[in-house]
């Protein structure tokens, strides 16, 4: 099996999901190339050169000097021409959801995408929130993966060496149709959810606006600082940098106890880092309790309460 | 101001969902269904810059089995001026790339300024649909956009980036856009919305035979996720339950 894997230039370093993608890749396949794009590509090819690959391409040319996604989508489909894959691997990060799609369609190769593992037959993917899992596989000669982040630990990276190789990439400036402007970050609270020891987290469970202080209450009680889930945040129910999960904060406290959240992926990975899991849900398969070290069954609205006046009285 | 919004129908969240009995898909006759929710903020950006421009039409356009004609009459409902149902029955389509050309010979007769859809779908989330219709259409594109800006000819976006970053990205359209959650307030539809909504045309295309060959991808079964972790399981009267969680805050974690 010959891999190409698509790394992320994630300002002159290395994203993190594309050196879980480069297992992902070791694992899968004896021949294993790395493309990298941009202009700081150098330093990473720095990094990479200790890694067991066959060959890392760079390619420099100006109109991918950044991210976009009519340029990147082309080179990797140049590429993949030009060197034949059997499979190409990415990370599952935003990026590879905004160009790989558009790689799918040029190269007429299906795409499957946020892979939690591999099993003898296929792919194991996440479906319904979670709540299952499905086993994929594909017919087809060529494909596309990506893999959820934590799929593969980086600590199994195979060391080695390999040889590196400058690709000149063909393209056209009428084909890069959008402009993009430079990445910010919004101003941020005055809430350090980075050093809390304990959060108390709100989600969708909490029901309504109007329940939301019953957490604060128990922060109060239990000396907490209060995070969120995405769609609190997205109803405006609490602030945005109170946000836990792949758009928000990524958190590793003492003890995470939530409130009512289903522990969607995005989430999850924001937050299962954290010494102890506790969670309340109401439904005892919510996948959450996956990853909880106490999972309290039952109704944040009925228990809440009561643990916070338990906590006020002693 | 032409646009097109993919609205796709979705088990709930709150749905049970049992197995059907070859273990490859759920058991659709017992799921209760609803509009894939990325999909209503897409549906709400649409109308709302029909309403800014104050010209345009919204165009909702469904695949699947009769069931989806629920959620295209909600989309009518809130204010969308028709629709497309392009039929398609059996097991759920697994293949982005057959189902995004299935759209795509659709959405090419109407030449669309803007197509609008979710950024992934709520049951399979393969996530892709909207950027593959775009690059079978020759159409620039963008995703995970929480924020939406029409210009002369243009649109801006901004874009979702990881762990709190954003990113305005700049198009010219036609284009397709997919939409992130919690960008807008979709609006519930009115009583005359309702009403309305019953005398809108619904363009029915039959089902093609396009699905029905071979597919590149296929779901082979679906089953419990297993866990490793060891969790202590805490549930029973609420009184009873607060007293098991303060003794692990106390003793076990220790941080009261
Ligand atoms: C690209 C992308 C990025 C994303 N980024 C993030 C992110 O950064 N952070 C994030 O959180 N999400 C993010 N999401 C959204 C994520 O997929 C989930 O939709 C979200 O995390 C769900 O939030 P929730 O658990 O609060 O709500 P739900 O999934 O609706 O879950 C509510 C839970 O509450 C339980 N419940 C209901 N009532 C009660 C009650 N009375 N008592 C006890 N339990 C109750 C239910 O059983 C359910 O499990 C992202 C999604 C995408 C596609």
């Amino acid at each position: 099996m010959d891999i190409l894997v698509i790394l992320e230039n994630n300002q002159g370093s290395l994203h993190r999901l594309s050196k879980e993608a480069i297992v992902a890749a070791q694992k899968l396949g004896k021949s294993v190339t790395a493309l990298v794009m941009g202009s700081d590509s150098d330093k990473i090819v720095g990094h990479l050169t200790g890694y067991d690959l066959e060959k890392v391409i760079t390619v420099g040319h100006d109109l991918v000097s950044s991210y976009n996604a009519d340029g990147y989508s082309e080179v990797v489909r140049q590429v993949t021409e030009s060197c034949s894959p059997n499979i190409i691997v990415a990370g599952h990060t935003y990026q590879t959801r905004d160009f790989m799609p558009r790689v799918s369609a040029k190269l007429g190769v299906p795409f499957i995408p946020d892979i939690v593992s591999l099993s003898d037959q296929g792919f194991i993917k996440q479906v319904l929130n979670a709540k299952l899992n499905a086993e994929m596989s594909s017919t087809s000669e060529r494909l596309i993966i990506s893999f959820q982040s934590a799929a593969f630990s980086e600590e199994e990276l195979r060391p080695g060496s390999c040889s590196v190789e400058a690709f000149e990439a063909t393209l056209d400036a009428s084909g890069v149709r959008s402009i993009s402007e430079e990445p910010f970050q919004e101003e941020a609270g005055d809430v350090d959810l980075d050093s809390a020891e304990i959060l108390v987290s709100v989600g969708r469970g909490i029901e309504k606006e109007e329940n939301v202080p019953l957490a604060f209450d128990l922060a109060k009680a239990m000396g907490a600082e209060v995070s969120a889930s995405r769609p609190v945040v997205d109803s405006g129910w609490v602030e945005s940098f109170r946000q836990v999960g792949s758009s928000g904060s990524n958190v590793a406290p003492k003890l995470y106890f939530s409130l009512g959240i289903s522990g969607a992926i995005q989430h999850v990975v924001g937050m299962k880092g954290a010494k102890n899991i506790m969670a309340i849900n109401k439904d005892p398969d919510a996948p959450i309790f996956e990853i909880a070290d106490y999972a309290v069954i039952g109704d944040v609205l009925e228990i809440v309460p009561k643990l916070t006046e338990a906590l006020d009285r002693s | 101001m032409k646009i097109a919004v993919l609205i796709k129908q979705v088990p709930g969240s709150e749905s049970t969902l049992p197995m059907n009995n070859s273990q490859d898909w759920i058991d659709e006759p017992s799921v209760t269904f609803v509009m894939n929710p990325p999909d209503n903020f897409a549906l709400e950006e649409a109308l709302l810059i029909r309403e800014k421009m104050s010209e345009g039409e919204v165009v909702v356009v469904s695949m699947g089995p009769s069931r989806v004609q629920k959620v295209i009459r909600e989309g009518l409902a809130k204010g969308a001026d028709r629709a497309i149902h392009l039929e398609e029955d059996g097991q759920i389509e697994i293949d982005p790339l057959l189902i995004a050309q299935r759209f795509t010979d659709i959405l090419k007769e109407e030449n669309f300024d803007l197509i609008l859809t979710g950024l992934q779908s709520d049951d399979t989330g393969m996530g892709q649909t909207g950027v593959l219709i775009g690059e079978m259409l020759g159409l620039p594109t963008a995703t995970l956009a929480i924020e939406t800006d029409v210009l002369d000819g243009q649109i801006r976006v901004k874009r979702e980036l990881e762990s709190g970053w954003f990113q305005w990205v700049q198009l010219p359209l036609p284009a397709s856009i997919s939409i992130q959650s919690g960008l807008n307030t979709p609006r519930y539809p009115s009583l005359k919305g309702i009403m309305g909504a019953k005398k809108k045309e619904i363009r029915t295309v039959p089902n093609s035979d396009l699905l029905s060959g071979e597919q590149a991808q296929s779901m082979d079964r679906i089953f419990v996720p297993t866990t490793s972790k060891k969790t202590e399981v805490i549930e029973g009267d609420a009184d009873q339950v607060v007293e098991r969680i303060v003794e692990i805050l106390r003793s076990d974690i220790k941080v009261t």
